[in-house]
């Protein structure tokens, strides 16, 4: 077990309309210095919760029931019995010779401990084997580069060489604007590895997280036997503010989140972050899997 | 360094209006003549002369091509979902005596046809007629033409609703599998994801000063430079020129292109391609389907540039 879930003391939740309870526990009251990024602001609702307690909630905001961006690992964490990842040593390369963009990896390396924007590797959900991939919004936005597009190549391919269903958590701003064309095919090759897996019968589920957006959606995203969503998830190909300089009018509340989707056809259910395990343990079982 | 080819260029028109005029300044003609041959030799087309050209007006769009190169092109419509996307051409006609599905993004001739054809920047409805049509060349055993020529998707609230995503999504999948060759060519601007759907194929070849780019040098600056006008810029570092894709293994071949690309200089230029786009399609019309797709796998399959770190499993 790679990942095993910590156990955390117990702390009193905040109940919502209620006010914040302080426990001995709590280190506010034990007067020890709290390091900075161990609190959390909800970017809906705007409460502000101690990060160790939204983690007991696996990220979701218990006032408004937002559904907090999350690390790939964190993400892996939640969903996983075991995991054990593969080609972790993959770098980028600067294809066009972008200025700034070995620094920009390195920062982003640096801030958020990952290599790249993609964890893949094989998972272990609910006793079912898979191929699993999780995209990081924490870096660089998730965009897609060459080592993004590769990594997730190699994980279709390896689903389909070991005939193992394939689950894709993204989460992406899109294009890695650094690559340039580079980044473009990585959406022609994925496609090609999505549509030879699917013609051996292989199972792909695609899960959209916040936010899924531009050559992401118009590849693999939107290629799943099955596309779900987190709640609340923004969903689309062209950003909102190109889409409101292009027709010259605001959007309306709602456009481009999963509920929308969701009713104009594109998604075939929304899943809670608490259901999502017990969820995806369901999909595999009635796709091969033992009930 | 085009400013200053302007500038000499400039001074060579004067210096040859004076030579008219009687006065004897062979000399310094020849001169400059020279200079301007050296700087055009040392330093050609910059990548935002390109775009220009790319953009220019005057340059063919894809009916033209079609008219030019197609034989009895029979137009078909409709999505069969929602409606006819103008902004797509699709049909079948005969390029020399070879049955083709020809499918082009046009962006129109003139103001009024250019607003019609929403400036060749397709709907979903326009990936979807493509779509159908691309598997009814499937079924009859048709190979396809495809002419990009896109900013890129159009970005609207309907188009939104609709599954912009979703529908180049499935276009990509959908080329992926196709079991009958295509070939791809990039006219004037290929735009993003709009013109990939288009372009999952056997052979992609551009046109000397056509673009094919991740994003236009607008959107590109925009983006990373919070700036649009800085797109010129944006331009140069985006290698998006066919010399540039043609170097990266992602294009096939280059079509030249006369100094004055346009309607009147075009028939040339089809003359030319004719010949070569059915000895490559009837070259990959020998290969077994198996071999066919295998080919467009392993294509694809190699773009992107990584490296492996050491101590790798």
């Amino acid at each position: 077990m790679l990942f095993k879930k910590r156990t955390y003391a117990t702390i009193q939740l905040p109940k919502s309309k209620e006010p914040y309870v302080q426990t001995e526990a709590d280190p506010i009251t034990r007067g020890e210095v709290i390091p900075e990024g161990d609190f959390h602001k909800c970017p809906n609702c705007g409460e502000i919760f101690y990060a160790e307690i939204l983690r007991t909630t696996e990220g979701v905001c218990q006032k408004c029931g937002q559904h907090l961006r999350l690390g790939a690992r964190e993400r892996i964490a939640q969903i996983t019995d075991a995991f054990d990842e593969f080609h972790h040593q993959m770098e980028e390369t600067n294809p066009l010779d972008f200025p700034g963009y070995e620094k920009k990896l390195a920062s982003n390396r640096e801030r958020s401990q990952e290599a790249e924007a993609v964890v893949t590797g094989l998972a272990t959900i609910g006793e079912q084997p898979c191929v699993l991939a999780v995209m990081d919004a924490g870096f660089m936005m998730g965009s897609m580069g060459s080592v993004v597009g590769e990594k997730i190549t190699l994980a279709v391919e390896r689903a389909k060489e070991e005939a193992l269903p394939l689950i894709i958590f993204c989460a992406s701003g899109g294009a890695r604007m650094q690559e340039g064309i580079y980044s473009l095919m990585q959406m022609a090759k994925i496609s090609l590895a999505v549509e030879a897996f699917s013609k051996v019968g292989g199972l792909y589920v695609s899960v959209l997280t916040d936010p899924t957006t531009g050559g992401v959606t118009a590849s693999f995203a939107m290629q799943g036997d099955l596309i779900v969503a987190e709640p609340g998830t923004l969903i689309g190909f062209a950003g909102r503010r190109v889409i409101e300089q292009t027709i010259r009018q605001t959007l309306p509340e709602g456009f481009q989140r999963a509920e929308f989707l969701l009713e104009k056809g594109f998604l075939d259910q929304i899943i809670p972050r608490n259901e999502m395990k017990e969820t995806l343990t369901r999909v595999l079982k009635l796709h091969g899997g033992k009930r | 360094m085009r400013e200053e080819i302007k500038r000499v260029e400039s001074e060579l028109k004067r210096l040859e209006a004076l030579q008219a005029d009687g006065i004897d300044v062979s000399e310094a003609i020849n001169k400059r003549k020279q200079e301007v041959k050296a700087m055009k030799a040392e330093f050609p087309m910059d990548a935002w002369d390109r775009v220009t050209k790319a953009r220019d007006a005057k340059r063919p769009v894809a009916s033209q091509y079609i008219e030019g190169l197609v034989d009895d092109f029979m137009e078909f419509h409709g999505d069969r979902r929602f409606g006819d996307d103008p902004a797509l051409i699709g049909g079948v006609g005969w390029i020399g005596d070879t049955a083709f599905t020809i499918l082009g993004q046009e962006k129109g001739v003139g103001t009024k046809e250019r607003v019609k054809r929403n400036f060749g920047m397709l709907n979903p409805e326009g990936y979807r007629k493509a779509q159908r049509l691309m598997k009814q060349a499937e079924k009859f055993n048709r190979p396809i033409l495809c002419l990009v020529d896109t900013p890129g998707a159009f970005c609207g609230l309907g188009a939104e609703e609709r599954g912009q995503g979703q529908a180049i999504a499935e276009s990509l999948t959908l080329m992926a599998g196709l079991q009958v060759p295509v070939i791809t060519i990039v006219i004037g601007e290929g735009g993003s994801g709009g013109a990939l759907a288009m372009a999952v194929a056997d052979e992609v070849w551009m046109m000397e000063n056509s673009i094919y780019s991740i994003l236009s040098p607008e959107g590109f600056a925009t983006i990373l430079w919070k700036d649009a006008s800085r797109a010129q810029e944006a331009s140069e570092v985006m290698k998006i020129t066919a010399n540039d894709l043609e170097s990266f293994g992602m294009v096939d071949r280059v079509v030249r292109e006369p100094d004055e690309f346009c309607v009147e200089t075009l028939p040339a230029v089809i003359e030319s391609m004719r010949e070569i786009i059915l000895k490559t399609v009837s070259d990959y019309q020998k290969l077994p389907v198996e071999s066919l797709l295998k080919k467009r796998y392993e294509k694809f399959r190699a773009m992107g540039r990584v490296s492996e770190k050491e101590g790798t499993e």
